[in-house]
């Protein structure tokens, strides 16, 4: 929570900004005001965001902890060898933040019905689960759900779509 | 001789109206191909005064006779009231075996009251004579109820003209939930939602639909009363609640669930109490649904290695394997009196839909599309909606249960899914 809400502040003041200099460009008769809010805000938002990468390899863009899907082969419901290296990475990091809780969302491509499809990503979504929980991760820490076909992140219906959107992704609450 | 009058309160139907929010615009558009074994030639004769309501009673008619496929409509220019003396051998000269005439007059509380008579011109008897006390918001479905009639007396099997179809539509980034007429008119919407819905299933009464929304950012089982609008939140167990079936006596659920593991087949009290495993397999079962009985559970199960379709009994034991054809066979639906199971079954590379006679174990396809999905039986077992693809768009059709009469239903904005067929509504 702590470094997700710190995350979403420099998100946030980085549109701040965004929306103040175009503000800034639009309106002439405020500039000064917005201006100094704008800058502000950016710079203490900053010092967090610097602190807390330090602090939490899940905001780090160089971790392995930033690979957070999982892809698997058609029909295929195992995990690759891969992709155990970052099974390993999130297991090792939730037992050191017992705090802390994932959903695994399972996902399929496009070709079949709806609700099997739902319980085919279930099955991705599952095999992510029964791995972290093997590796030591508490059953309280880690919730399974499917998104079947529902949600591609992948639109269309060819072979790149498909191999995308053949997926389980971990997701911190 | 038969005859018969009735007058119908509809006035409950309207309550159900008014109670969904904005009627949307989009309507379905309708496409027919194909024609019954035999056709009845039947006469509809324009009903004096129609014109001063809403929509004209005897179009609406003549376009759900034609739609069925198992009329002949016998072209006239005549207008007989419902007082009209017939001349029965002129109608039976004309090629019909049948003539429907009627009258509308509007009252003084704003309704209008429908008249109308059915005969048989080749026995020169009257078949039914039937008078409705109609709001104008409700004309339309004064109209079906007339098709319905007609339909029943002619074939002996009851009308679907005046029962509803659900579906999930897709334009843009919001889902709804929509109900609309079974030909497609009379578009209202039941639920807006910027995450998916699927597997909308109605309560046996007709009052209620079960769904899948995913707005809590996981699949989770809702029902909804479609006349209060009250929503219940009766599945959201940890992991996965999907696949929503009524058993027939409206008081529980068959619910697939993931609470144990991979998903898994479990009933639940219709008010989200008293959750029971009904199915352990070390795979996946989902989709269940209800034999007409209530005592037998059909559902689909990777058991065996691809899906195929199984039943059990509503207490366990051991399932027994249905479908045997192809290696991929989903989503069971049965039909109203239980001979029939309707499917999916993948087959060289296209997913089509199947019917299965439980009775002699004879398979038929009913599409030649290769996308199609969700199959849901009319209320009377003689037509399947399903969903499909045409022109790259999701889209409804509908297919009699002989294969012989196809219809396509477009949506004019986004897609169209799920479809589930409505029961009857006394």
């Amino acid at each position: 929570m702590r470094t997700l809400s710190s995350f979403a502040i420099v998100l946030s003041a980085a549109m701040l900004l965004a929306a103040c200099s175009s503000t800034k460009l639009d309106d002439k008769n405020a500039p000064v005001e917005n201006h100094a809010m704008g800058t502000n805000t950016g710079a203490d938002a900053n010092a967090v965001a610097n602190n807390d990468a330090n602090a939490d390899p899940l905001n780090d863009p160089q971790s392995i902890l930033s690979k957070r899907s999982i892809y698997f082969d058609y029909d295929s419901y195992s995990i690759k060898e891969e992709f155990r290296s970052v099974v390993e990475a999130h297991a090792k990091y939730l037992n050191a933040h017992k705090d802390r809780k994932i959903i695994i969302q399972g996902n399929t491509d496009d070709r079949g019905g709806t609700e099997y499809n739902l319980a085919l990503g279930q099955k991705r979504a599952e095999a992510v689960r029964k791995a972290l929980v093997l590796l030591g991760v508490s059953d309280e820490q880690v919730e399974a759900v499917s998104f079947g076909k529902e949600k591609p992140k992948a639109l269309g219906s060819d072979e790149t779509a498909w191999t995308e959107n053949r997926r389980a992704d971990i997701a911190y609450q | 001789m038969i005859s018969t009058t009735r007058n119908l309160t509809i006035l409950a139907l309207a309550t159900m109206g008014l109670a969904f929010s904005s009627a949307s615009h989009a309507q379905l558009r309708l496409d027919i191909s194909g024609v019954g074994a035999s056709q009845i030639p039947v006469a509809i004769a324009a009903f004096p005064g129609e014109e001063a309501a809403p929509q004209r009673i005897t179009s609406v008619v003549k376009d759900d006779l034609a739609r069925s496929g198992v009329f002949k409509l016998i072209d006239n220019d005549d207008a007989l009231s419902d007082s009209a003396v017939v001349n029965y051998g002129q109608w039976k000269n004309r090629g019909a075996d049948a003539l429907a005439i009627g009258g509308v007059q509007r009252l003084a509380d704003g309704r209008f009251d429908v008249r109308y008579r059915l005969f048989d011109t080749i026995k020169s008897s009257q078949l039914s004579a039937l008078s409705f006390g109609s709001q104008p918001q409700l004309i339309r479905q004064t109209a079906h109820k007339i098709a319905d009639d007609i339909y029943q007396k002619l074939t002996g099997i009851p009308g679907i003209f005046s029962t509803r179809i659900a579906y999930i539509s897709r334009s843009g980034r919001e889902y709804r939930l929509e109900i609309a007429d079974a030909d497609g008119d009379g578009v209202q919407v039941a639920l807006r939602s910027s995450e998916p819905i699927i597997s909308p299933v109605w309560s046996p009464d007709g009052s209620k639909l079960a769904y899948v929304s995913f707005e809590a950012k996981k699949p989770v089982i809702f029902t909804q009363n479609l006349i209060t609008r009250e929503r219940k939140l009766v599945a959201n167990f940890k992991g996965s609640n999907s696949a929503p079936a009524w058993s027939p006596d409206g008081t529980h659920l068959a619910v697939a669930l993931t609470r144990d593991g991979l998903t898994q087949i479990y009933m639940i009290n219709a008010d989200g109490n008293g959750v029971r495993r009904v199915t352990s397999s070390a795979g996946i079962d989902t989709e269940p649904r209800f034999s007409p009985d209530g005592n037998t559970i059909y559902f689909t199960s990777d058991r065996s290695g691809g899906p195929q379709i199984y039943k059990v009994g509503i207490n366990g034991g051991e399932p027994q394997r249905v479908t045997f054809n192809g290696s991929y066979n989903i989503s069971p639906r049965i039909s109203p009196d239980g001979s029939l199971l309707a499917f999916i079954s993948r087959r060289e590379g296209k997913f089509q839909l199947y019917t299965l006679d439980l009775t002699n174990g004879q398979e038929l396809r009913l599409s030649d599309t290769a996308k199609d999905e969700s199959p849901s039986f009319a209320p009377n077992g003689k037509y399947i909606i399903y969903a499909t693809e045409s022109a790259r768009r999701a889209a409804l059709a509908v297919v009699s249960t002989d294969g012989r009469i196809k219809q396509s239903l477009f949506i004019q904005t986004g897609d169209a899914r799920e479809p589930a067929w409505g029961p009857f509504i006394k």
